[in-house]
């Protein structure tokens, strides 16, 4: 089986909002470099359900999102690793090596340009 | 006149002061920010109400923590200039347990002594309970505590959500008495701008010079007695609503420079060059006719039609079919609550006297011969003599649809007719009467329709017998 995963958007990030992302990323497992990028008309968590669903994808890396598609995700048998903050790409890698966590801070921390 | 300091955070108190300890006090979540807009401190109503502790918050992006819709769709923070003032808005954020909550964010610039921005402040407020609260407010035939189930109020009762949502300016036209002030008030707290401030300014009862500088304010030195800064109504009302009554007593001068503010929402306070961008939503009323006025050249056209762009006419009470006996409950209601009084209500004839009277004080008139009933009645029910005098002596004015106001109090009182009505029409619509000459009409027409049987005709007016044996007696009526 090839897994997918999909990464909502925001900039270079993991999307902040599940519900709020227009842009979503759609990665294979071991291959950075065979992406899709999809842009959508504009943000709908139901709609970002249904890409998912159509698409294939049986992973999910995204910040926040509400516990309704949470629980409908899980259901649809896809793996969620919600609460991520950081490039999306970091997390991408840490997933591909099975270290990624639900909640995991991944940005650099600073305070007035100051790492902390 | 000594100005004070302000007190710098070191030195606020004799003793320092632990800054976690203050924030911790505060019931509202609060987080500051660096000016890259990532997390310095966040306090423990927002660790409660977003699940994230301040270990993990620190220095990570504030929309990586608050996650709220307005992060993503319009951040509050970008754009903020050190002359930005706080912004407030309506948004949700959704907490580490996945749980979507309203929330009212308010953002503003921390500045240092030399007005240079260090940081910003966000407040974050949980709303979901005062949204529960409007929920439970909302009473059958009404709206906020406007009171009416006539076709007209209905009609009124549908505009104003939609007019609320909106941030359009309002030109409330209507009678004295018919609930100006309130409809205002009330679109206030149905907008988004409900937790703003709500500034009342009567433009009629200020002189024109004190007038300006009330509403704009003004710098210190800008005229004698000037000494120092004043912010005036429209910077108080920043973020909020600002309520202009009586604004057809608005001094021309005066209309030039509101005209001036609605197009650009830029005020400059008296004496001052610079700016304030003031964000405030005006909603304007009065009882005089406008367009008339424009007409003598005493309101500015170009006004009228900036202040017009919704406009709410209230109508008189004596055009609103079926409210004058719901607003008497209501009143009443509401009174002897007020005032612990063990009364039942009103009497038939003092219904009656209340029914047929022309409101030309409207509702504020109505509220207040009840609000005096209530006070003065010592017996069970409120009886005319209960009511002010001038309602039973002078002529009781029949103009306004009295076939249906009769028609209504009778229904309301139980009192069976089996052919036509026990007023004499003719005279309660001609000649002026006082309420003894209306009761005689009234025991004549019930004795009449009883055929002279006076048991029946106590049981028309819904009297014992011998209450019309003692008022046949006080009217000089002879059986």
């Amino acid at each position: 089986m090839i897994h997918k995963i999909s990464i909502p958007l925001y900039h270079e990030e993991v999307a902040p909002r599940f519900d709020m992302a227009t842009e979503v990323l759609i990665l294979s497992k071991g291959d950075i470099t065979e992406k899709k990028n999809i842009i959508l008309p504009r943000s709908s968590a139901d709609e970002l359900c249904h890409l998912m669903l159509s698409e294939h994808t049986n992973a999910l890396i995204c910040g926040a999102i509400e516990e309704e598609y949470y629980q409908f995700l899980k259901w649809k048998k896809i793996d969620i690793y919600d609460s991520i903050a950081g490039d999306w790409s970091r997390a991408f890698h840490l997933w591909d090596k099975n270290t990624l966590k639900p909640g995991d801070i991944l940005s650099k921390r600073t305070i007035e340009g100051r790492n902390v | 006149m000594i100005s004070l300091p302000h007190p710098m955070i070191k030195s606020l108190m004799t003793d320092l002061l632990d800054f976690t300890l203050l924030m911790d006090e505060i019931p509202i979540g609060v987080l500051i920010l660096d000016t890259d807009r990532r997390v310095v401190f966040l306090n423990r109503a927002f660790e409660a109400l977003s699940g994230f502790s301040h270990s993990r918050a620190y220095g990570v992006q504030c929309y990586n923590i608050l996650r709220g819709a307005a992060c993503i769709s319009n951040c509050p923070v970008l754009g903020m200039t050190d002359d930005s003032h706080p912004v407030l808005c309506k948004s949700d954020m959704i907490t580490l347990n996945r749980q979507r909550l309203p929330i009212r964010m308010t953002t503003a610039p921390i500045l240092d002594k030399n007005h240079n921005t260090r940081g910003f402040i966000e407040t974050i407020e949980d709303i979901r309970l005062s949204q529960n609260i409007d929920r439970e407010e909302r009473v059958a035939y009404s709206f906020a505590n406007i009171v009416g189930r006539s076709p007209q109020m209905e009609k009124i009762f549908q505009t104003l959500p939609v007019l609320a949502q909106s941030d359009v300016s309002i030109l409330i036209t209507g009678e004295t008495g018919t609930g100006k002030d309130l409809v205002a008030e009330a679109i206030h707290q149905t907008s988004g701008r409900e937790s703003g401030a709500f500034i009342k300014i009567n433009c009629g009862a200020l002189p024109e010079t004190l007038l300006e500088s009330e509403i704009f304010g003004h710098q210190k030195g800008a005229f004698t007695g000037a000494v120092e800064n004043k912010p005036g109504r429209f910077k108080l009302a920043h973020n909020g609503t600002i309520f202009l009554t009586e604004i057809g007593d608005l001094p021309l001068a005066l209309q030039v420079k509101l005209l001036t503010f609605l197009d650009d929402k830029i005020i400059y306070p008296l004496g001052s060059t610079k700016g304030f961008k003031a964000n405030v939503r005006i909603i304007a009323a009065t009882h005089r006719n406008l367009e008339q006025m424009v007409g003598q050249g005493r309101f500015r056209k170009d006004l009228l039609f900036r202040l017009n762009v919704a406009r709410i006419h209230l109508p008189p009470l004596r055009e609103r079919d079926g409210d004058i006996r719901l607003l008497i409950d209501h009143f009443f209601n509401s009174y002897k609550q007020q005032l612990d009084k063990k009364i039942n209500g009103f009497s038939k004839e003092a219904l009656m006297v209340l029914l047929n009277y022309k409101y030309e004080g409207n509702i504020r008139e109505l509220k207040n011969i009840v609000e005096y009933a209530v006070n003065v009645s010592t017996n069970i029910n409120i009886e005319p003599h209960h009511l002010p005098s001038y309602l039973l002596d002078p002529p009781l004015l029949t103009s306004f649809k009295q076939e249906s106001i009769e028609m209504q109090a009778l229904k309301d009182n139980n009192i069976a007719i089996s052919q036509g009505s026990i007023f004499n029409k003719k005279n309660t619509l001609t000649t002026p009467e006082t309420w003894s000459s209306i009761q005689r009409e009234i025991i004549i027409g019930a004795l009449k329709n009883s055929k002279g049987k006076k048991n029946e005709a106590a049981k028309i007016l819904g009297w014992g017998r011998s209450t019309l044996w003692r008022k046949m007696k006080q009217f000089k009526i002879d059986s």
